[in-house]
C-alpha cells in the first residue's frame, strides 16, 4: 500500500481563533511534498495534529489510513517527525538519545548500533555521539533530530522546517538528505521556496487556516506565476551590450536583466519560447555563456496567492 | 524500485514504560541535581550526626533508648527529605517536556502518552528512593553505633510508611507538572503545599475548628514519626483554652494514615494523567 497522510475536515480553535478551519489534504505515494504558507498559517498545528502533540477540534488526521487521535501508537508506528526544534534530554548523548527512539520504535537489538552509526554519519554528527547533549548548540541539536527521523527507516516523514538553526552547509547537507529519501512520502514545511523547489515534487499552500491549492510544482508555476519560465544564465566573460540586446530581443523572452557583470537573469514565455531552445540559443551566440540554472515560479506563484504575511 | 524492508518489532506499552524508565532514570542520575540532592541529605545527616556527637542530648543518647534517637533523627526530617525528593524528581518531570520542549523529540512517536508518564514517574521514584535509602541508611548506621544490636521493629515500620509517603507525595508533584507549563511554577506550588499550606490548613482545621484533617497528605504523613512512639500517640487529644473553648490535636491511625496517603496515591495519579493526556503542546 502507498504511504499516505490525509486531513479529513482538520479542524483547530484556541479558544476564539482558528488556527485552522476544515482542512481537507491527501497525499498518497512516495514523493516529497511540501507545505507552504505565511507565519500563522496552520502549518505547524496541522503537523502537530499529525504527530498526537495537539488534538483536533474536529475531523480527522490519518496516516497510513489510522486515525491518529483514535490510535497514536498505530499511526506513527511507520511515520517519523520532526516538528520545530526539539531539544532532547541534555544528560544524554546522541547515541543514548537515539538509542531511546530505536527500542521505542522496535528496531531490533541487534541494528540499534548500524542505525544510529549511519543516522549520525548522515547528519556528520559521528564524532559527536558520545558527548551529552546539553553541550551542543542548537545546530548540532538539529542535526540529531534530524538523524532521529531516519532511525526507523519509515514509510512517511513529517519536517516541519527542518534546516532552521543550521548554517548554509548543514542546510544543504539536510537538503540532500531529503532528496536522498526515495521510495517514502515526506512532508516538509518550510519557508525557503528554493529550498522546497529543489526536494519536492509537489506542494501544499494554505492561508489563514484554509487550503489554497495543492498541485505538483510545475502546475502551480504555471498557473499561478503569470506562466512566465525564469533562468539564471552564467558567462565566462563580462557580458556585453551586442549580447543582452540580443538575448531581450528573442521571440518568447519576455524580461532581461542583469544580476552583475558575468550573470544574467532571463524570464520567458514556456508556451513561445521552450527552455531547451532558449539555452540553444544563448550558446550558439558564442558570447561564453557557461552555466544555466532553472529558477522556479515558485516565489511568484507564492506572491500571487498570498497577499498578507499575517 | 523498493527499498528493502526492515524489520520492526510492535513494541507494548509495557515495555514501552520500561524504555522511558530506564532512560529517564538515567538522565536523572546524571544530572547535577541528583548529587546536589545527595548533598543536602549529607549535610542534614552529617549535622545530625556531628550535633549528637558534641551534645550527647540525654533525650536521644545516654538515657534514652534507640527507639527516641530514631524518632529524634530518622523520624524528624524523612517527611522533609521525602517532599524535597518529589520536588527535585518529580516537580519538573512533565511540565519539563512543554517547557524545555524535550517533549517534542519523545512524544511524537508511536508511543502512548499513559506509558510516558508512568515511566517518568517510575524513573523519579526510583532517583528519590536512592536518596531516601542513603539517608536512612545513615541514620541506621548513627543508631546501630549509639546503641548495638537493638534495631526496633518500628523503625522499619516507618521506613515504609516513608516510602508509602514518597509514592504519594510523588504522585502529587507529578498532578502539579502536568497541570503547569512551567517548571519553576510546578516545583514551587508542590514544595509550598506540601512544606507550609498542608500543615498550616491542618493546624487551623483541628485546633480552631476541632475536625480531623483527614483530606491532608502530611497530616497522613504523621504516621511516621508517630510509629516511633510507644504507645502510639492518641488519635485525640483536647486541650482547654480558657472557660468555653478548647482546642484539639489529632493524630493520624496507622490504618487512617496509610488509607489517605493511599488514596492521594491513586486518586492523584488518575489526575495527572487524565491532565497530560489532554495538554496540548501548543505555543
Amino acid at each position: 500500500m502507498a504511504p499516505s497522510l490525509e486531513a479529513a475536515g482538520l479542524t483547530k480553535r484556541f479558544g476564539e481563533f482558528t488556527a485552522l478551519s476544515g482542512l481537507n489534504l491527501k497525499i498518497q505515494g512516495t514523493k516529497c511534498v511540501g507545505f507552504l504558507g505565511p507565519n500563522g498559517a496552520g502549518k505547524t498545528t496541522t503537523m502537530k495534529m499529525f504527530t498526537g502533540l495537539i488534538s483536533a477540534t474536529s475531523g480527522t488526521a490519518l496516516i497510513n489510513g489510522v486515525d491518529v487521535s483514535r490510535d497514536k501508537k498505530a499511526a506513527l508506528a511507520s511515520c517519523s517527525t520532526l516538528i520545530e526544534t526539539p531539544e532532547i534530554y541534555p544528560s544524554l548523548t546522541p547515541k543514548e538519545a537515539l538509542s531511546m527512539l530505536c527500542e521505542i520504535r522496535g528496531v531490533p537489538a541487534t541494528e540499534r548500533s548500524k542505525r544510529i552509526d549511519e543516522a549520525l554519519g548522515r547528519v556528520k554528527m559521528q564524532e559527536w555521539e558520545g558527548r551529552k547533549v546539553g553541550s551542543f548548540s542548537k545546530g548540532m541539536k538539529q542535526r540529531v533530530n534530524v538523524a532521529s527521523t531516519l532511525l526507523s527507516d519509515p514509510d512517511v516523514i513529517i519536517l516541519d522546517e527542518p534546516s532552521v538553526g543550521l548554517d548554509p552547509r548543514g542546510m544543504s547537507e539536510v537538503r540532500d538528505i531529503v532528496r536522498s529519501l526515495g521510495n517514502r512520502l515526506v512532508f516538509m514545511s518550510s519557508h525557503l521556496l528554493a529550498e522546497v523547489t529543489e526536494v519536492c515534487q509537489e506542494v501544499a499552500l494554505i492561508d489563514h487556516g484554509k487550503l489554497i491549492v495543492y498541485d505538483s510544482i510545475e502546475n502551480v508555476t504555471a498557473k499561478f506565476a503569470g506562466g512566465s519560465g525564469a533562468v539564471k544564465i552564467g558567462f565566462s566573460r563580462a557580458v556585453d551590450i551586442q549580447t543582452g540586446t540580443a538575448i531581450s530581443k528573442l521571440d518568447g523572452v519576455t524580461s532581461f536583466s542583469r544580476v552583475n557583470d558575468r550573470h544574467v537573469l532571463v524570464k520567458f514565455d514556456p508556451k513561445v519560447l521552450s527552455q531547451e531552445k532558449l539555452f540553444e540559443t544563448i550558446a550558439g551566440m558564442k558570447a561564453g555563456a557557461q552555466t544555466f540554472e532553472s529558477e522556479s515560479g515558485l516565489e511568484d506563484a507564492y506572491l500571487s496567492l498570498i497577499k498578507e504575511t499575517l | 524500485m523498493a527499498r528493502p524492508a526492515h524489520p520492526r518489532a510492535r513494541v507494548s506499552t509495557l515495555a514501552h514504560i520500561g524504555i522511558i524508565t530506564k532512560y529517564n532514570f538515567l538522565n536523572y542520575f546524571r544530572a547535577r541535581r541528583f548529587y546536589v540532592m545527595l548533598a543536602i541529605v549529607a549535610l542534614i545527616s552529617g549535622l545530625f550526626t556531628f550535633l549528637v556527637a558534641y551534645y550527647q542530648p540525654p533525650g536521644l543518647v545516654g538515657a534514652g533508648d534507640a527507639l527516641s534517637f530514631y524518632k529524634g533523627g530518622w523520624g524528624n526530617f524523612a517527611t522533609f527529605v521525602v517532599v524535597l525528593s518529589t520536588a527535585f524528581f518529580g516537580g519538573d518531570a512533565i511540565s519539563g517536556e512543554f517547557q524545555n520542549r524535550t517533549g517534542y523529540f519523545l512524544v511524537p512517536n508511536p508511543i502512548r502518552r499513559s506509558a510516558i508518564y508512568v515511566g517518568k514517574w517510575l524513573a523519579a521514584m526510583a532517583a528519590s528512593s536512592i536518596i531516601l535509602a542513603v539517608f536512612a541508611l545513615i541514620m541506621i548506621a548513627n543508631g546501630l553505633y549509639y546503641y548495638p544490636g537493638d534495631f526496633p521493629s518500628e523503625l522499619l515500620q516507618s521506613i515504609a510508611f516513608a516510602w508509602v509517603y514518597l509514592a504519594a507525595a510523588l504522585s502529587l508533584m507529578f498532578t502539579f507538572s502536568s497541570l503547569f507549563k512551567s517548571t519553576s511554577v510546578s516545583i514551587l506550588m508542590g514544595v509550598i503545599l506540601l512544606l507550609f499550606v498542608f500543615n498550616f490548613v491542618d493546624l487551623i482545621i483541628s485546633s480552631v475548628a476541632g475536625y480531623e484533617p483527614v483530606y491532608s497528605i502530611t497530616y497522613a504523613a504523621g504516621i511516621i514519626p508517630n510509629v516511633l512512639t510507644v504507645p502510639f500517640p492518641a488519635h485525640v487529644t483536647s486541650i482547654p483554652a480558657g472557660a468555653r473553648f478548647e482546642l484539639k490535636s489529632f493524630n493520624a491511625t496507622i490504618p487512617e494514615g496509610l488509607a489517605i496517603l493511599g488514596i492521594y496515591f491513586v486518586v492523584m495519579a488518575v489526575v495527572g494523567l487524565w491532565l497530560f493526556q489532554r495538554k496540548e503542546f501548543s505555543a
